[in-house]
């Protein structure tokens, strides 16, 4: 892993279309190194998937997100991996993160409605052994994910010369 | 009733890209590859600390030479960054903008008559400058076959007994040009020897690519007869905030302070506050502007020299500057008709002292540049049949 390996992840986290000829340009690398430095990243877990970032409000979709904090008790042995792993594998979680401060474990759900999301805390994570407490915070609206605003903003005018 | 405009007015030429302009204006969905600014908006955190000193109601003048917090920090960036040492106190002077900065430096040493050297291409303020100031610009050619450096011999050939001076702007503005140590120091010799003036508008020093900025007032005989001029525009991407500056050595800065406190009185106090605040917490967000502009030019180069528009790789700025003269067509004729064709603003180069070449910056998106290499594919393709 080097400095060209991360420049190659960068560009194809932003795009993983972007041509390999592009990338090789842009790293000024030759196209068969470009191939082989990719062909590592996959093999060795650091480029895990290539997925689309999708807008579902957009796509019509009225999903529901919440972020919902756990407070845990950790078990000899294991601490917070095991029922981490547990809660990880159900469809709803989209993302789980073990955080300091006064919760333990904090998950990002995602549900059709509000009612969806009740019923899968109170049905699936409630009730798991070890979990304490639970509280439910309903996102309202997202202003930026993963870096990039999402407000619709007026384009600057520039002028199209100027020297 | 008289002619009121003044004769010196007079003699500065139209801006040359005038019809290009009227042209664009017709158009909805121009890629500009024409703009001589960033991209990016300014970093959020230098924005904050102008709107903060707007709230708290600094809004007065500066003391003209600017605030001593910002010429502090200049002082000790121009240090750390380039080895330059200016006093803060007698030796800098914050103007609105480098164009300022580039009129008061041309206006504190030209007196009618003198002939100043300008290397050429540049950028397009310098000459009328010098004719505004009474003085005679002598363009001196740097060409594609030596990356458009300028050279000792291009120099010699073009001074006289009344050159005075020597303005230079590198890395350059349009070619992406850059100078070695070795190039300075050949520069330094002539210069010295003819007893001139240098004048270094570096404003592009940040944006450097393949090794580090050379800055000709660190060769030791060069310190005492340079002028540098900076500012944030292209580093910071701080165009609108008007932020330059100018370092001499204290006789010459003194008498372009007693210039621009007639002209400016000072420069905005909004963008000094930004500025200082761009270089206490800037470095990563212009690291990350570099790093963005080198993948640029890289995919411009190399589609240019794809699409046969011949292109030397440039090594600072945010330019590239192809040769159009596969074409057959002039750099004038070209930009018009690829602006008409196929709605992609280039300048001709022939308007910043380069004829035979067109300037694209890569001051868009990498999309933005896909699109206009497609669209500049297409037009060339189309002038072959």
């Amino acid at each position: 892993m080097d400095d060209t390996d991360r420049l190659l992840l960068r560009l194809l986290e932003e795009n993983c279309h972007t041509p390999v000829q592009d990338l090789a340009v842009m790293a000024e690398l030759d196209e068969q190194e470009v191939r082989e430095r990719i062909r590592r990243l996959e093999e060795t877990g650091v480029i895990r998937t290539y997925a689309a970032v999708v807008d579902w409000e957009r796509a019509g979709d009225g999903n529901v997100a919440a972020v919902i904090e756990l407070k845990v008790s950790p078990e000899r042995d294991f601490g917070y991996d095991r029922i981490a792993e547990r809660i990880a594998r159900f469809r709803q979680v989209r993302s789980l993160r073990l955080m300091t401060g006064v919760y333990d474990l904090q998950l990002l759900v995602i549900g059709k409605n509000m009612h969806e999301i009740a019923r899968f805390v109170a049905e699936q994570i409630a009730p798991m052994d070890r979990i304490r407490e639970t509280a439910t915070h309903i996102i309202m609206k997202s202003y930026k994910e993963n870096g990039s605003m999402l407000a619709e903003r007026e384009e600057v005018e520039r002028l199209p010369y100027s020297f | 009733m008289r002619d009121f405009v003044s004769a010196r007015a007079r003699a500065i030429p139209p801006s040359g890209i005038r019809r290009f302009f009227d042209i664009a204006q017709t158009m909805e969905d121009v890629i500009s590859l024409g703009v001589g600014e960033p991209d990016f908006c300014t970093p959020w955190n230098v924005c904050e600390a102008g709107i903060y000193s707007i709230e708290q109601g600094s809004t007065a003048y500066t003391s003209n030479k600017g605030t001593p917090q910002l010429r502090g920090a200049i002082s000790r960036y121009l240090d750390a960054r380039f080895d330059l040492r200016y006093d803060p106190e007698d030796e800098i002077i914050v103007t609105c903008g480098v164009s300022e900065a580039a009129d008061i430096a041309i206006r504190a040493v030209v007196d009618p008559g003198d002939e100043v050297l300008v290397a050429e291409p540049c950028y397009v303020s310098y000459s009328p400058c010098v004719m505004l100031a009474g003085g005679v610009p002598v363009p001196v050619p740097c060409t594609a076959q030596d990356e458009f450096r300028v050279t000792a011999d291009a120099l010699l050939e073009r001074i006289t007994p009344r050159t005075k001076a020597l303005v230079i702007n590198f890395p350059n503005n349009p070619t992406g040009g850059v100078l070695r140590r070795s190039d300075c120091e050949a520069i330094a010799d002539v210069v010295v020897d003819h007893d001139l003036l240098l004048i270094s508008d570096e404003v592009y020093a940040e944006l450097t690519y393949d090794g580090r900025h050379v800055a000709p007032a660190t060769i030791p005989e060069l310190w005492e007869r340079t002028v540098t001029l900076n500012g944030f525009s292209k580093a910071f991407a701080m165009t609108g905030w008007r932020i330059g500056y100018l370092c001499a050595p204290p006789e010459i800065a003194a008498a372009a302070l007693k210039i621009h406190q007639y002209v400016a009185l000072c420069a905005p106090v909004m963008g000094q506050v930004a500025a200082y605040e761009a270089l206490r917490n800037g470095e990563e967000e212009k690291n990350a502007m570099v790093r963005e502009y080198r993948l640029r030019r890289n995919l411009l180069v190399d589609g240019l020299n794809a699409i046969g528009l011949a292109c030397h790789l440039p090594k600072g700025a945010f330019y590239a500057f192809p040769s159009v003269e596969g074409t057959g067509m002039s750099d004038l004729e070209f930009a018009e008709a690829l602006l008409r064709e196929q709605h992609v603003a280039v300048v001709p180069g022939s308007v910043l002292g380069g004829p035979g070449h067109v300037r694209c910056a890569y001051a868009v998106s990498r999309e933005q540049l896909k699109t206009a290499l497609a669209r500049m594919e297409e037009f060339v393709n189309g002038l072959k049949y």
